[in-house]
């Protein structure tokens, strides 16, 4: 279990790694940094003397290590558009951007795995077939539109929820959060119905597909004749034992999230990480771009790693040989 | 033989499910109708001559003040509704299209090879493969959109827009086909006929894409349709975030984009009618995508 853990964090490490140097490749090779940083009537020997300041002049390696070094004690160095630390910039953003993705998260969670479980186990039953149907075209429909039709109907026709901004927001020791307020959860509500209803339906879809093989094995037909309670059956000995792919998928889906709510932030007009990023690349601000990167990568990895921890927790197989 | 018997169960099939042929019909239809969109449409869309502000926001035909000449009827510049999507729907499918075939290229190619070779080269690109599996195919499509911003110089930046596009969701998507390629040949390595080409001393090439390719090619079609849809749908994602086409060559994602200015006031068709047509071509494509997929994996029917 510790050689696992192990192996994984070396590899977290390795990624992270290649996503700074994906970073630091693009802050020194995409335009120049000096020219982004000086004006039209900055003298030629001024340049070069901010050249030799901030050690662009340097060998290749040992600019990439101090890169790294300064990433490590949070200097993300500043934007070309507004001249602010990057590092102020992307942490006040974060929370619009971490709240609406927990709670697309969590709606994909509540209603798929449900879902999942029920279509599974009424592989032909009408509800089964309407919900596949829909499923197939909610898959269809890319986020944007999702995002518009919700705006159409639930501000516009019935005038219900808002549809743009976060609402009233309450700071909690530097974090804004929309949770405390009538005003922010309704504010939260058709941004996060937008971003998880894509990935409801790639969780109930992987549920559905997981369920119908476990249903298939030979200790749940053992189970039945044995006379388990279906109730128990199918919670207790079918779906636990579906528990380990879904909560690999759950990682993967936090990306998928986290990159799908830069959509989801412009639809809405979401003041997030997203909708910064979008304005980085709109004005080719390279220290934003590539430090959205790198913080993406990181959550990423970290919820990943999570996920390797409750393979552990889950999978009791992983907690006594020390094999895999 | 069995691609014989395979194509012709999978005729079979297909006459046995109206979906499908649904979906092939709509497929097939926005196909004719983008590719002829120069004699089709009645007007040019991009040419400032061939329509007028007089004609502006008129309602499609049969609403109230809605004319026979612009059936769908027209957005706030008096341009004609069809002869924006058609032009549009073309738009959309030759950027689509290109680059599914530039990801296919690349992605059959690298995972032929290092399935293949295997050894330190399929190391490497399996590596490189996860680390862009990391990152969702939109934000792969947007960084390399915003690194083609910060190369290029500003007057080529316009006149290259189609091709930077093409390029960023081709980069984006090659992953998938690659991981399949990859997988199957590894399949195939074990099998008589390919060890019988090594024996004769065949060239890795000639193995490779003679022999090899035509019997992995099922799987890796039924992900040309699944990516078409998907490129299709970042086209349009890219382009409705702004960052894709620009408003003076409309895709459908850019129509849809200008369309949201008017979701506010009456003009529902100028957002409503592009839209559905977008969510048409994608789900007809998804359809036969499946469908596909069931055709040449018949342990899933």
């Amino acid at each position: 279990m510790v050689f696992f853990l192990a192996k994984r964090l070396i590899q977290s490490v390795f990624v992270m790694l290649a996503v700074a140097f994906l970073a630091f490749s693009l802050f020194r090779f995409v335009g120049d940094p000096v020219s982004q940083m000086t004006g039209v009537e900055t003298s030629v020997q001024d340049q070069e003397r901010l050249r030799e300041d901030l050690g662009l002049n340097d060998p290749f390696a040992y600019q990439f290590a101090r890169f790294t070094g300064d990433m490590l004690r949070g200097d993300f160095g500043f934007s070309y558009r507004t001249r602010q630390p990057v590092a102020e910039m992307i942490a006040s953003r974060m929370p619009a951007t971490l709240e609406l993705g927990v709670v697309a998260l969590l709606i994909s969670l509540l209603v798929g795995i449900p879902a999942g479980v029920y279509t599974a186990l009424r592989p032909r039953g009408f509800a089964t077939q309407a919900i596949l149907m829909i499923t197939l075209v909610g898959v269809s429909i890319p986020t944007f539109v999702i995002g518009i039709m919700l705006i159409f109907f639930f501000g516009v026709q019935l005038g219900w929820l808002p549809t743009f901004g976060r609402g009233g927001t309450v700071n909690l020791g530097g974090w804004e959060t929309s949770f405390l307020t009538v005003d922010g959860w309704r504010a939260l509500i058709l941004p996060a119905l937008t971003l998880g209803v894509y990935q409801l339906t790639l969780t109930m879809r992987l549920v559905r597909a997981e369920m119908m093989e476990v249903m298939q094995s030979d200790y749940i037909r053992f189970a039945t004749a044995r006379g388990v309670p279906m109730g128990r059956l199918y919670f207790r000995h079918a779906l636990a034992n579906t528990m380990v792919p879904v909560i690999t998928i759950i990682g993967l889906q936090f990306g998928g999230v986290i990159a799908f709510s830069i959509v989801t932030e412009s639809v809405f007009q979401w003041p997030g990480m997203g909708l910064l990023f979008l304005e980085s690349i709109r004005f080719v601000d390279i220290p934003v771009m590539g430090v959205y990167l790198v913080v993406i990568a990181f959550f990423f990895v970290l919820v990943n790693l999570i996920v390797d921890l409750l393979y552990v927790l889950i999978d009791p197989r992983l907690r006594i040989s020390d094999v895999s | 033989m069995l691609a014989f018997i395979k194509r012709h169960e999978g005729l079979w099939l297909f006459t046995r499910s109206p979906a499908v042929m649904i979906a092939a019909i709509v497929a097939i239809a926005i196909l004719i109708g983008a590719v002829f969109a120069p004699w089709i449409a009645s007007v040019n869309p991009y040419d400032l001559a061939s329509f007028s502000l007089m004609d502006g926001l008129l309602p499609p035909v049969w609403e109230e003040f809605g004319t026979e000449k612009f059936l769908l009827g027209t957005d706030d510049q008096g341009r004609d509704m069809i002869s924006s999507i058609l032009y549009g729907a073309r738009l959309s499918l030759i950027i689509g299209v290109s680059a599914m075939i530039i990801a296919t290229t690349l992605g059959v190619g690298l995972g032929l090879a290092a399935g293949y070779f295997g050894g330190r080269f399929d190391a490497l690109i399996m590596r490189i493969a996860d680390i862009q599996l990391a990152l969702p195919a939109i934000l792969t499509a947007l960084l390399i959109d915003g690194i083609a911003r910060g190369i290029l110089p500003p007057e080529m930046q316009q006149d290259l827009r189609v091709v930077v596009l093409t390029l960023a969701i081709a980069l984006s998507l090659w992953v998938n086909f690659a991981r399949t390629a990859r997988a199957s040949t590894f399949v195939q390595m074990n099998k008589e006929y390919v060890q019988a080409a090594v024996m004769q001393g065949q060239h890795p090439l000639r193995i490779m894409f003679v022999h090899i390719l035509p019997n992995i090619l099922g799987p890796l079609l039924v992900i040309m349709t699944v990516d078409l849809a998907s490129a299709i749908l970042l086209e349009a994602t890219l382009s409705f975030l702004g960052i894709g086409l620009p408003a003076d060559s409309p895709s459908l994602g850019t129509l849809i984009r200008i369309g949201m200015q008017f979701l506010l006031s009456g003009e529902w068709w100028i957002l409503w009618i592009p839209t559905l047509f977008l969510i048409a071509l994608v789900v007809s494509i998804n359809v036969l995508g499946d469908f596909l997929r069931d055709v040449f994996n018949p342990r899933l029917r």
